[in-house]
């Protein structure tokens, strides 16, 4: 059996009581209070994550850029320091390996840059081991695995970026949606990324893993009069769903296309050629059979990821990837794959949740996006 | 009537039972089962007159991360549920033992009752788990 490896806050959760579990081979808190009242102040105040079971790959080199370029469906060529991109890793037949955050950054030496590359902690070895024949082809590149000498820490919520203010010695309020730059806390390096997973404004944080517990409580600190809780897996996994955001796992897998997940966005074809983009060019052109919508289903009872959606006459037409409960909506809301020719909005659908046949309506998603400020 | 969970007996799957002199059983979940479960969204009840059998499921409890089945710690007829409670399940957090419960049944094998835990044993497996 695999080791569960810690977090540097594992200790600080088990002391807060959490209930914790093994999630992709770290010991991680689940929930504190609850998920529903943690998923309420996340949207109404602020949560704390600790997200450091994500993985973090540091790549260096004069053709680093060149080396992700190869194997990211997002242009990275044309990436400039602090600049964020949301991107897939394909497959040569075009299935999704992984959904990452790339990352251009000011090298420590304040000479040249470096990329980091965000995966999920679910598929780390498998991209680690992916990119090793890639990174033989570029060896003026080294990539190196940090997820274990740093720590990510996110904060997310409408009070996030006042309770963050007086904590970096650079400000906060100028950075701008999916853009970062290394700053300090309390004199330690730290890199900040105005991204998230909540649908909701707020940072993500890297930091040294031995600076992580001190960062941790001066965020708490810091937002203790405006309503900050720290926030399990549990009502991470309700708020991404909320914010139409998908999870590989779930919505994403390797026989899954971009263009069937609705993330075509996140896929540059112009100009350039990286791995899977012959195939990508032709899913592109071809209509995908299977769409991902949103699903509004009625009365209490949540449809699970695997649950069968059928049209009126019973035919099956999809799958359910992923379902809860929204503590926004205060009912049951879903994702799912479904026939593209079935899909249209507005559309009532019946799902099989355990055998009980259950009336649902195609909807688009996010199913909550907050309110501008 | 107040339920006194001190003298119910309990099933490994953290239901309880309280059986009356006329041999029907009242049924519901233990507190320790509502903490563990938290932000309860949907219950499924049987149905009156149904047969259940000690050790089967009977219904199930819905939260917000998961489906759980609820399983009969006895056997025999249902002759009532509690068909209100499914619409304010936050009962369940304040009141699991009187105003909580969940079925009653007619029993069928009172015996059955000897191989269920007192609250001693229950609780020490909690403490365990």
């Amino acid at each position: 059996m695999a080791k569960i490896s810690s977090t540097p806050l594992t200790q600080w959760h088990r002391s807060q009581n959490a209930r914790m579990a093994d999630f992709a081979g770290y010991d991680m808190p689940i929930q504190y209070s609850g998920i529903v009242s943690e998923h309420i102040a996340t949207r109404s105040a602020a949560g704390l994550f600790d997200i450091s079971h994500m993985g973090r790959l540091r790549f260096e080199g004069p053709r680093a850029d060149q080396l992700l370029d190869h194997v990211l469906t997002r242009r990275v060529l044309d990436m400039k320091n602090g600049q964020v991109r949301y991107s897939l890793i394909c497959n040569e037949e075009g299935g999704v390996l992984d959904d990452v955050l790339v990352s251009c950054l000011e090298s420590p030496s304040g000479r040249g840059e470096y990329f980091l590359l965000v995966v999920n902690a679910s598929n780390r070895e498998k991209i680690v081991r992916w990119l090793q024949p890639h990174l033989a082809d570029f060896p003026d590149v080294t990539m190196t695995d940090v997820t274990d000498q740093t720590a990510m820490i996110a904060i997310q919520g409408p009070k996030a970026m006042e309770i963050c203010k007086p904590l970096f010695q650079s400000s906060i309020e100028n950075l701008g949606y999916y853009k970062s730059r290394v700053t300090q806390q309390m004199g330690k390096p730290t890199i900040i990324s105005r991204t998230g997973y909540t649908g909701e404004d707020g940072l993500e944080l890297i930091v040294k893993a031995e600076d992580a517990m001190r960062v941790w409580e001066n965020i708490l600190l810091s937002g203790r009069n405006l309503g900050v809780v720290p926030v399990g897996l549990g009502a991470r996994d309700t708020l991404r769903l909320e914010a139409g955001m998908p999870l590989y796992g779930h919505e994403l897998d390797e026989t899954v296309n971009p263009y069937q997940a609705e993330l075509g966005f996140a896929v540059s074809l112009k100009e350039r050629s990286f791995i899977g983009s012959e195939t990508l060019i032709n899913q592109q052109a071809t209509p995908s059979k299977l769409k991902r919508v949103g699903l509004l289903i009625e009365g209490m009872r949540a449809a699970r990821q695997g649950a069968t959606v059928l049209d009126a006459q019973s035919n099956v037409i999809g799958t359910i990837t992923s379902g809860s409960h929204s503590p926004t909506l205060n009912r049951p809301i879903a994702m799912a794959y479904i026939d593209s020719s079935k899909s249209a909005v507005g559309s009532t659908v019946v799902i099989d949740v355990r055998g009980a046949k259950v009336q649902a309506e195609i909807c688009s998603y996010p199913f909550y996006t907050r309110k501008s400020t | 009537m107040t339920i006194d969970p001190k003298a119910l007996r309990y099933a490994s799957t953290h239901e309880w039972v309280s059986v009356d002199s006329s041999g029907v059983g009242t049924v519901g979940i233990s507190a320790f089962a509502v903490e563990e479960l938290t932000d309860l969204v949907f219950m499924a009840l049987p149905k009156v007159g149904v047969k259940v059998v000690a050790g089967e499921e009977f219904g199930e409890v819905e939260s917000v991360k998961a489906v759980s089945p609820l399983y009969s710690p006895v056997s025999g007829e249902v002759v009532e549920v509690h068909a209100s409670l499914p619409d304010q399940l936050e009962i369940l957090g304040t009141d699991p033992y009187t105003q909580g419960w969940i079925m009653k049944v007619k029993l069928s094998a009172p015996s059955e009752l000897d191989s269920l835990m007192d609250f001693e044993a229950y609780e020490k497996q909690c403490s365990g788990s």
